[in-house]
C-alpha cells in the first residue's frame, strides 16, 4: 500500500510540475492580476465582450486544453482530469494568481445537470460550447409568486405536437439581457405540484422572449424580469423527462449553492485586517489603530479561515461521493452569511470614505455597491432561512411542524 | 491528504468510541466526582488505555510507539470529550510526548516506556497568569553546579499534584517577555522544593498550582537547547491546542446530538418541540458551526502531521473555532433542555462545565484571534 501511495504521490508531483510549467507559459501576465471589477470577469457568449486581448487569449488557451472545465470528460470539451488532478490544477492556479479563464452558469450549474440528466445529443450540442465559452446561459427559476416556495411556479408549457408553447414570467434571472440561452423550469401539469414541473432549454433569440433589467439597491442591474409570450420550444430541449424537472432542479440547486457559498470567499482572500491597516494605520504596538474593529475583524478572519477548510472538505467529499446531499445548504448558509459580515466590516474600516457613491476616488462607489450586492447572497438560490429548514429536516431529522 | 478520515482512521474511531462509551462513560466521571476522588482520574483506566495502544499514538516506532499522528490522537480526544472521561491523555500522551520526542535518547528512554505502559502521568506547566500568556515566562532557572535551580510559580496545571513528570517552561535568561531565554525542563515527582496544591475546578477536574522553591535539577533535565526552548514549547503547544480542540469537538458534538434527540422526544403543546421553527433554525445553525469547527480541527491535525509551515496558523484557527462552536453547543444545549438542563441529574450541564475549562486551556478564541491578527500584520 505504501508503494501505491508513493507512486501516486510521484505521479501527482509530476503533474503538478507540468501544470505549473504550462500555466507559466500560457497565462498572460495581465491574467495574473487580481480580479478587481466585473470587467475583469470573462463570461463568454455569442456577444462576448473581452476586457483585453489577454483575456481572450487566456480563455482560448485554457479551453483548448479543456481546463475551463478540468473535471468534465474530454469528449465534451473538458480536461478529463481525476479529482485529485483537478485539485492540483486549482491549487497551482491559485498559487500563481491565475484568474479563472471563464465564469459562467453553464459551467457551474447547467453543465453538471446535463452530465447527469442530459441526452447524448444534448451533451454533444451544449457542453463543448459551454466549455469554450461560446454560449452564455441564464437560469429561469424564480417567478413573482414563486420565491422560497419555488415549486409553486406557474409559467405554463402546453404540448403542441413536436414542441411546447411557453407562457409566463420569470424574475431574478441573472444577466438574462446578456444571455444566449436559458435553462428554465415550466409547469407541464397543473394538478401535480412537484411532479408537474419540466426542465427545458430555451434559446433567448426565440420570438416571444423578452427581458427587462431590474435596478437594485446597489444601483446595478444584474437581474432581469424575463417574459415568455407564446414561445415555441422543441421537445428535444426537455432535460430529464417531462414532469421530472424538479429532480434536475434540486440537483442543480446544489451546484448553485456551492457556487454562491464561495462568493467573496474565493481562494486565499486578501486579508481584511491588512486592508483596514491601509485605511486606518497601526498603533505603537503594531496593531490596527482601532481596537474594537481589530477584534471583530480578527474573529471574522478566524471564522472565514475555518470556513475555507470546510469548503475544502466539502469538495473532497463531493468528489468521492461522501457528501451528504443537503451539505450544499450548509455551505451556502455559512458562506453567504460570512460574505455579508466581511462587507459590513469593510464598510466600517472605510468610514465615511466608503460611503461615497459616485466619486472617482471611490471608483464609482465600488465598495458600497459591493456591500449592497452581498445582501442578495443570502436570498438568491434559496434564503438562509430555507437552508436552515433543509438542514433541520434532512440532516438533523427534526420533525415536521 | 483528502479532508476526511481514511479507512484505518475510521476504524480507530469506531474502536475508541466503543471502548470509552463502554468503560468510561459520563457515569464514570460522575462516580469519581461523587466519591470525592483526590487523584483526578482512574489509574486502572489509564493502564487499559495504554493496553489499547492509545498512549503510544504519538510516540515514534523506534521508541516503541505506534508512530501515528495528530489525526489519530485527536480521535482518542474526541472520544474523551464525548464521554467527559477524566484522563491524563492530553497532558501526557500529547503534551509530554511532543516535548520528549524532541529530547535526547536518554530522556526518551527515561520517560517514554512508562507512558507506553500507562504508568507514568505527565503534566504541563506553562501558565503563570489567570489568562494564557505563554509569551510571558517568569519562572527562573539559574545555573547551579552542574544543573539548574528553579524558583517561581505555575498555575492551571491539570493533574500537577499527582504527575510523575512535569514539563516546565522556565526562563534561563532575559526578561519575562523575551522570546529567547526560555528552556523546557522535565521535572520528576518528589523533587525537593516542589510543592503542588490541587484545586477542584467547575468541571470537577483537579488542577494544581505549583510552587518551585529552589528546586535543584541536573543539567540533563533540560529538554532541547538551553535558552532556545521556545521552539519546542511552540511545537508542544501546537500539539496541545490541536488536542484540546479535538476534545472540545467531542464535547460539542455530543452535547448537540443529545440536545437534538431531546428536541425530537420532548413534547409540549401536543407536539415535539423540535417541530418548532424557532428551535429548528437554532439547531441547524449550531450544526453548521460544529461542522466548520470539525473541518478546521482536521485541517490543523493534518498540517501538523505533514510538518507544514502553515500548521501553527491552522491550529490557532482550529482552537479558536472549536471554542466558539462548542460554547454555542453547550449553551444552546442547556437552554433547549429547559428546566432539566439546569439540574445536576441531567448530563448536559456537565458538558457546559467541561467546555468552559477546555476553552480556556492553551488559549481561548480571543487569544487565538489575536495571534492570527498579529501573524497577518494587524
Amino acid at each position: 500500500m505504501a508503494d501505491a501511495a508513493e507512486a501516486a504521490d510521484e505521479g501527482s508531483a509530476g503533474f503538478r510540475a507540468d501544470t505549473r510549467a504550462w500555466l507559466l507559459a500560457h497565462c498572460p501576465p495581465e491574467m495574473r492580476d487580481p480580479v478587481l471589477s466585473e470587467a475583469d470577469v470573462c463570461w463568454g457568449g455569442r456577444n462576448a465582450r473581452f476586457g483585453s486581448p489577454a483575456q481572450k487569449a487566456w480563455l482560448e488557451a485554457m479551453a483548448a486544453r479543456g481546463w475551463t472545465v478540468p473535471d468534465w470528460p474530454a469528449e465534451f470539451g473538458g480536461g478529463g482530469l481525476e479529482p485529485a488532478q483537478a485539485k492540483v490544477l486549482g491549487q497551482e492556479m491559485a498559487a500563481l494568481g491565475c484568474r479563472p479563464p471563464l465564469t459562467s452558469f453553464g459551467i457551474s450549474m447547467l453543465g453538471p445537470a446535463l452530465l447527469e440528466y442530459g441526452t447524448e445529443a444534448q451533451k454533444r450540442e451544449h457542453l463543448p460550447r459551454i466549455a469554450r465559452g461560446e454560449i452564455r446561459w441564464c437560469q429561469g427559476y424564480s417567478e413573482p409568486n414563486a420565491g422560497s416556495d419555488l415549486a409553486s411556479l406557474a409559467t405554463r408549457a402546453d404540448e403542441r405536437g413536436d414542441h411546447f408553447v411557453v407562457n409566463g414570467q420569470k424574475v431574478w434571472t441573472s444577466y438574462a439581457d446578456l444571455a444566449d440561452w436559458m435553462f428554465c423550469l415550466v409547469r407541464t401539469d397543473p394538478a401535480n405540484k412537484h411532479g408537474g414541473i419540466t426542465f427545458i432549454l430555451v434559446d433567448m433569440a426565440t420570438p416571444g422572449v423578452s427581458t427587462r433589467p431590474i435596478r437594485l439597491i446597489s444601483g446595478y442591474s444584474p437581474f432581469c424580469e424575463t417574459f415568455l409570450d407564446d414561445v415555441e420550444v422543441p421537445k428535444e430541449n426537455v432535460v430529464g423527462g417531462i414532469n421530472r424537472g424538479w429532480d434536475v432542479a434540486k440537483y442543480l440547486l446544489g451546484h448553485e449553492r456551492e457556487m454562491i457559498s464561495g462568493m467573496g470567499l474565493r481562494g486565499r482572500e486578501r486579508s481584511l485586517g491588512r486592508t483596514a491597516v491601509a485605511m486606518l494605520g497601526l498603533d505603537d504596538q503594531g496593531r490596527l489603530d482601532d481596537p474594537m474593529l481589530r477584534a471583530r475583524i480578527a474573529l471574522y478572519e478566524l471564522r472565514a479561515e475555518a470556513f475555507r477548510t470546510m469548503s475544502e472538505r466539502f469538495l473532497d467529499e463531493l468528489k468521492t461521493g461522501k457528501a451528504h446531499p443537503a451539505q450544499p445548504s450548509m455551505m451556502k448558509y455559512a458562506g453567504t452569511e460570512l460574505s455579508k459580515q466581511r462587507h459590513e466590516l469593510e464598510m466600517e474600516a472605510g468610514g465615511s470614505d466608503a460611503l461615497e457613491w459616485e466619486s472617482l476616488r471611490s471608483n464609482g462607489g465600488a465598495g458600497a455597491r459591493a456591500w449592497l450586492r452581498t445582501k442578495a447572497n443570502s436570498i438568491e438560490g434559496g434564503t438562509s432561512e430555507v437552508q436552515l429548514n433543509i438542514i433541520a429536516k434532512r440532516i438533523l431529522a427534526l420533525p415536521e411542524a | 491528504m483528502p479532508m476526511f478520515l481514511d479507512d484505518e482512521q475510521a476504524m480507530l474511531a469506531d474502536t475508541v468510541f466503543a471502548f470509552l462509551a463502554d468503560t468510561a462513560p459520563v457515569a464514570h466521571m460522575r462516580a469519581l466526582r461523587d466519591a470525592g476522588d483526590a487523584t483526578g482520574f482512574a489509574p486502572d483506566l489509564w493502564r487499559r488505555m495504554s493496553e489499547m495502544g492509545f498512549t503510544g499514538i504519538l510516540i515514534d516506532e523506534e521508541d516503541g510507539g505506534l508512530g501515528l499522528g495528530h489525526v489519530e490522537a485527536g480521535i482518542v480526544l474526541e472520544g474523551i470529550g464525548r464521554n467527559l472521561t477524566p484522563s491524563p491523555f492530553l497532558s501526557t500522551a500529547v503534551g509530554a510526548v511532543s516535548a520528549l520526542g524532541r529530547g535526547t535518547r536518554a530522556q526518551r528512554e527515561r520517560w517514554l516506556p512508562g507512558i507506553l505502559a500507562g504508568k507514568t502521568v505527565g503534566a504541563i506547566a506553562i501558565d503563570e497568569y489567570a489568562r494564557h500568556r505563554p509569551h510571558m515566562i517568569g519562572l527562573r532557572a539559574e545555573r547551579s553546579g552542574k544543573g539548574f535551580r528553579l524558583t517561581g510559580a505555575k498555575r492551571f496545571v491539570p493533574l500537577g499534584h499527582v504527575a510523575d513528570l512535569v514539563i516546565v517552561a522556565a526562563r534561563t535568561s532575559g526578561a519575562d517577555a523575551e522570546r529567547d531565554g526560555v528552556t523546557l525542563f522535565a521535572v520528576e515527582k518528589g523533587a525537593a522544593g516542589l510543592s503542588a496544591a490541587a484545586d477542584r475546578l467547575a468541571d470537577a477536574s483537579l488542577s494544581a498550582r505549583l510552587e518551585f522553591d529552589r528546586v535543584e535539577l541536573d543539567g540533563d533535565a533540560a529538554i532541547g537547547e538551553v535558552d532556545g526552548g521556545r521552539v519546542i514549547l511552540d511545537h508542544m503547544l501546537g500539539a496541545l491546542r490541536a488536542g484540546a480542540a479535538a476534545e472540545l469537538l467531542g464535547i460539542g458534538a455530543e452535547a448537540a446530538e443529545r440536545t437534538i434527540s431531546y428536541l425530537r422526544e420532548r413534547k409540549q403543546f401536543g407536539r415535539p418541540i423540535g417541530s418548532f421553527q424557532a428551535l429548528q433554525h437554532r439547531a441547524a445553525h449550531l450544526h453548521v458551526e460544529l461542522e466548520i469547527a470539525r473541518a478546521a480541527v482536521l485541517k490543523a491535525q493534518q498540517l501538523l502531521d505533514e510538518g507544514d509551515a502553515e500548521a501553527a496558523r491552522a491550529v490557532a484557527v482550529a482552537k479558536g473555532m472549536a471554542g466558539m462552536a462548542t460554547a454555542l453547543a453547550v449553551q444552546e444545549g442547556v437552554q433547549m433542555h429547559g428546566g432539566v438542563g439546569m439540574t445536576d441529574e441531567y448530563d448536559i450541564g456537565l458538558f457546559m462545565k467541561r467546555q468552559r475549562v477546555l476553552a480556556e486551556m492553551f488559549g481561548d478564541t480571543d487569544f487565538h484571534a489575536d495571534q492570527l491578527a498579529r501573524h497577518s500584520g494587524y
